[in-house]
């Protein structure tokens, strides 16, 4: 798959992150309900944790939000001792949003149908 | 219908002084909240408490309520209820109580929940079967550990109780973030405890507000434009049915919209279907936000069932020391010299006899802020080179504090940044979250005038 056909996921979602003790959360919002079902089908779990795989994530789970068209992803043990033991400087895991959005995703037909409006 | 505005213009003990004045004088609040307590700030506020007996409140309150004076004096209907008391809120009350005579509000009732600090209690709720396992781990509390600080979770019944007791001002220590919004609610429309679907439409409310900024703009990925330097402050105008429409005061900078309310309402939630409260077990799953105007979202739909039997206890027992230094590394080779000056520190320090429980090395710069995922662009400049330690023993972390300034001038060429001094040794106070039965648990609650609580 060439890089110029995949969707990178700040295209078509926005996200906040934050930390449960040694877990980290991640909220996936799509800007468009095609998202919402692309994500539900090519955002699963096993390949979040794959590309988080660098934080010693043990285990990932993923929970809808369909009320507004969102995932929750809970990363297990990612946060390296969290907010009290962590000794990196992203202590709670306020980066991984934003980290999240650069992940490329398989391409779709409807990519436009996707894309964030005027917010 | 009837509804109530409710601001909160603090998110932890750190954030923006001026916040409060600003929301409380452009807000035309019902009630101003102010959240201090992030999961570990009361083990920290409980160091402070045994170094000075009157101490271990977030202190940054006082300045803020001394600039709320005025709008204490202005705005009669004008409620205050904050978390403040940390680990000590009659001292705080005290201290308040001071202020607020002093400035000509010496009548001003002031109510103080206490009851959430079982520290003294834990042998006793052990013996009464209370074992304290770890919610993570599953491992039950043992006699290493060495607890500083636990506090249970109180809801919003005991701070409604000073509501109803003519407080203007409650002060308590740690309760629920979203029950400082639930307790206004409550004692506004008068709602009843089992009332959980309204219950849980204020706690969503409540979850969306408690970290101030971050609805309002803060944190949000399409920062450009937005005026983030006059941020304002988050309001919940919270209908008696437990809908709410956020917004922020006119003028200030920020934004709402379905966005940022969308991605605070995701921040830092496990499973959607059970957002626990000690008030309400929240379904999150069915809440849908709408734009509804400029800087105005509708959030609608939140589901409430029985709150849990127990309450969260946040846990913290001392868990050694640790200490970060930082040196800029400067040059075309900087990620490579970055890293061996991480190797060259612990050479040295295993050469002086220290090996160390953890430890790390971060090339700030080079994309480790998230570890594992980029590789560094080759033609870096500069990072920051990151180093720290955690140990049980105190004497092992100082003396890696004594190790990174030699490479000024005993390591490679290009490093800077010195001049701040060496690293200081902090406490590492680690968290043990768990559980204990509501039952075991007594709410204490006072009201006494401002006059009355700064009385020795």
């Amino acid at each position: 798959m060439s890089a110029a056909k995949t969707i990178r996921l700040a295209e078509i979602a926005h996200a906040r992150s934050g930390d449960k003790g040694n877990h980290a959360n991640v909220g996936v919002i799509a800007y468009t309900p095609a998202g919402f079902a692309y994500l539900r089908r090519e955002l699963t779990a096993e390949r979040v944790g794959a590309y988080f795989a660098g934080l010693g994530v043990t285990r990932v789970e993923r929970f809808e939000l369909a009320g507004i068209g969102a995932f929750n992803f809970l990363l297990y043990d990612a946060l390296g001792g969290g907010a009290s033991q962590s000794l990196r400087i992203d202590t709670q895991g306020k980066l991984l949003s934003t980290a999240l959005m650069e992940i490329e995703l398989p391409a779709a037909d409807n990519a436009a149908a996707m894309r964030r409006g005027d917010g | 219908m009837k509804s109530i505005r409710i601001g909160n213009a603090a998110g932890f003990l750190g954030d923006n002084l001026d916040a409060p004045r600003q929301l409380a004088e452009a807000g035309g609040l019902d009630y101003l909240t102010l959240e201090y307590l992030a999961e570990l700030t009361l083990s920290i506020l409980a160091r402070v408490r045994e170094k000075n007996p009157a101490a271990g409140y977030a202190g940054d309150f006082l300045e803020v309520l001394g600039s709320l004076v005025p709008a204490l004096a202005s705005q009669p209907n004008l409620k205050i209820v904050t978390n403040a008391g940390g680990m000590n809120p009659a001292a705080c009350a005290a201290a308040a109580g001071r202020l607020l005579a002093e400035a000509g509000l010496g009548e001003t009732p002031i109510g103080v929940v206490t009851g959430d600090d079982i520290l003294p209690r834990l042998a006793e709720l052990q013996s009464a079967g209370c074992a304290f396992t770890n919610l993570d781990t599953g491992a039950p509390l043992s006699q290493q550990q060495q607890p500083v600080s636990a506090n249970a979770y109180l809801g919003a019944r005991p701070i409604v109780d000073c509501l109803a007791g003519g407080a203007r001002l409650v002060i308590t220590g740690r309760v629920a973030d979203a029950s400082l919004t639930v307790a206004s609610a409550v004692h506004e429309f008068g709602w009843r405890w089992d009332d959980w679907d309204r219950l849980a439409g204020a706690s969503v409310a409540g979850h969306i507000i408690e970290c101030g900024a971050q609805a309002t703009g803060g944190f949000y990925p399409h920062w450009q434009g937005i005026e983030l330097g006059r941020v304002g402050y988050p309001i919940a105008v919270l209908a008696d049915d437990g809908a709410c429409q956020i917004t922020k005061p006119v003028g200030s900078g920020g934004v709402v919209n379905r966005e940022t309310v969308c991605e605070q309402l995701v921040y830092e939630i496990g499973d959607p279907t059970h957002y626990l409260t000690p008030d309400v077990d929240v379904d999150f799953t069915g809440v849908e936000v709408s734009a509804d105007g400029v800087d105005r979202a509708r959030v609608r739909g939140g589901r409430g069932r029985a709150a849990p039997e127990s309450y969260k206890v946040s846990l913290a027992y001392r868990a050694g020391f640790t200490a970060s230094g930082t040196l800029l590394v400067y040059g075309r080779d900087c990620v490579a010299k970055a890293r061996e000056c991480g190797r060259i520190v612990f050479e040295k320090l295993r050469a002086a006899g220290f090996e160390y429980d953890r430890q790390l090395v971060e090339c700030l710069g080079a994309g480790e802020g998230v570890p594992g995922l980029n590789r560094p662009p080759a033609d870096l400049v500069e990072v920051v080179l990151r180093v720290s330690v955690q140990d049980r023993r105190r004497e092992a972390v100082e003396r890696f504090t004594k190790e990174l300034a030699p490479l000024i001038t005993a390591g490679p060429a290009g490093l800077a940044g010195y001049a701040a001094g060496r690293a200081s040794v902090r406490p590492v106070f680690a968290y043990w979250p768990t559980l204990v039965p509501k039952r075991l648990i007594a709410a204490e609650t006072r009201v006494a005038t401002a006059q009355q609580w700064s009385q020795p």
